[in-house]
């Protein structure tokens, strides 16, 4: 099967993996519809947690979890989770799902991959790939975020499974045990949809996610004029990259929910879900901008206020509360 | 964003590589486009790098005129911080902010070299020296 793996081009690393593992073996899930299914679309500033020394703001919900929701949402599929304790048992683990001939999702570091380009290789632990196929000592590798097939040699590859430090993989590997015949979207969406709708409505207890967490972090933007300047810098530079640069699909996911929106209303013949999938897209613009202007601001070029960039996510943070709060109307 | 608008700025750092983007085609379906960068995204990666080589070069500075130990700078150089050197090595912060020391790490045993160099992928001998 080395040479005629259906490998995806998608836009997120785990949300391609799940949705290519699903299809080689037989059930038709697009990218955007396993982002969607699992409710996978978010807003969390998390203060604690540091990354580089910066909170960690995320748009999608945490790693794994989006492959959890689906194993919990799909009738008839299972998913089997393992972590190693030991690099070679891991790694023979490994060899023999691909010696039956299957596929299995990992997570691993990107720091270790060798076909990354040298300049985008940090610590960051929860990047995953699916691994089809061995060559000696060549693993075959579909990376969702590359637009053809790679390799890696055996030593790399289990260094970035066994990566230690923040979200530590641990080996881990995935591949599903059951498999259903067939998927009924329209049953699955409700509950999916109603789900999301609620991270973004103002119920949502918790004051770090949905709206809430957009209109702190659009606080602290305001505050960032009594901060010294190279540190706003850095931290302006840090929300675009949360944002653009770890495998979002553009705007931090929200191109991707208005596909599975829009796949959605198709599916279900629903003008509500259509409608949205439009404005979905128009958000997504405006998240763009806002990324331009953090930018800007960073690299101090033109006159805009810390207060205009802010104000821009206050907007933002309003036209996605509003449509959610129509989307939550959505009935089968 | 319209597929057309997908912006194609030619970051170097993909090296030839391209990302991919939810756009909308002519027919109105949002699909998967190739992005060959954006200039907004590029400006801050370069700044982040920036940043850490600026960390790098200020230890190394400091190592040389016997401030800090070599640890520090490889940590730098290994696009570490405190925090991941931590966790990855299973030491707390406070020895690895003694080990800064270079008195102290002079006297580092074998063992807790080779599990420092382990954990930042280079030899114990490249770990103790410091580059030219």
């Amino acid at each position: 099967m080395s040479d005629t793996f259906p490998h995806q081009h998608a836009a997120h690393c785990e949300t391609g993996v799940i949705s290519t593992i699903l299809r080689a073996n037989g059930l038709e899930i697009s990218e955007p519809m396993a982002f969607g299914l699992a409710s996978g679309i978010t807003y969390a500033y998390l203060p604690i947690i540091k990354i580089n020394g910066q909170p960690l703001i995320s748009y999608r919900i945490p790693p794994r979890m989006i492959t959890r929701m689906l194993a919990w949402r799909i009738p008839g599929l299972e998913i089997k989770f393992r972590k190693f304790r030991h690099e070679a048992e891991g790694q023979r683990a490994l060899d023999e799902i691909l010696d039956q001939h299957k596929i299995a999702g990992l997570q691993t570091s990107v720091f270790f991959l060798p076909y990354f380009p040298q300049e985008m290789r940090f610590h960051f632990n929860a990047h995953n790939l699916l691994v089809y196929g061995r060559e000696d000592c060549n693993y075959l590798i579909s990376d969702p975020v590359f637009s053809h097939v790679v390799n890696a040699d055996a030593k790399s590859l289990s260094k970035a499974r066994f990566a230690k430090g923040p979200l530590a993989p641990k080996g881990l590997m995935y591949y599903p045990t059951k498999m259903p015949e067939t998927i009924e979207i329209p049953r699955i969406l409700p509950k999916a949809i109603k789900m999301t709708c609620r991270t973004f409505s103002n119920r949502n207890p918790f004051p770090f996610s949905g709206v809430k967490g957009m209109r702190r972090v659009a606080r602290q933007i305001d505050n960032l004029e009594k901060m010294d300047s190279h540190s706003a810098r850095l931290y302006l530079g840090h929300i675009v990259r949360m944002q653009e640069e770890i495998g979002t699909g553009g705007a931090g996911f929200r191109f991707m929910y208005a596909a599975f929106l829009q796949e959605a209303g198709e599916a279900t013949c629903s003008q509500l879900l259509t409608g949205l999938s439009e404005e979905m897209t128009d958000i997504g613009d405006e998240w763009r901008m806002f990324a331009f202007l953090c930018a800007r601001k960073s690299k101090n070029r033109g006159a805009v206020s810390f207060v205009e960039v802010a104000d821009q996510l206050r907007k933002i943070a309003r036209l996605e509360q509003n449509l959610f709060a129509r989307l939550s109307e959505y009935r089968q | 964003m319209k597929k057309k608008d997908v912006p194609q700025d030619q970051n170097s750092i993909f090296e030839g590589e391209t990302k991919a983007v939810y756009a909308i085609s002519e027919k109105g379906k949002i699909e998967i486009a190739q992005s060959s960068g954006w200039d907004v995204e590029a400006v801050v990666l370069k700044q982040a790098i920036e940043e850490i080589e600026r960390h790098a070069c200020d230890a190394l500075n400091r190592a040389h005129s016997g401030e800090t130990s070599a640890l520090e700078y490889h940590m730098y150089a290994q696009r570490m911080d405190m925090t991941i050197l931590a966790q990855a090595s299973g030491r707390f912060k406070w020895q690895i902010q003694r080990d800064f020391n270079p008195k102290r790490f002079n006297k580092l045993s074998k063992r807790v070299l080779e599990k420092y160099a382990d954990v930042l992928g280079i030899d114990v001998e490249t770990l103790v020296r410091l580059p030219k």
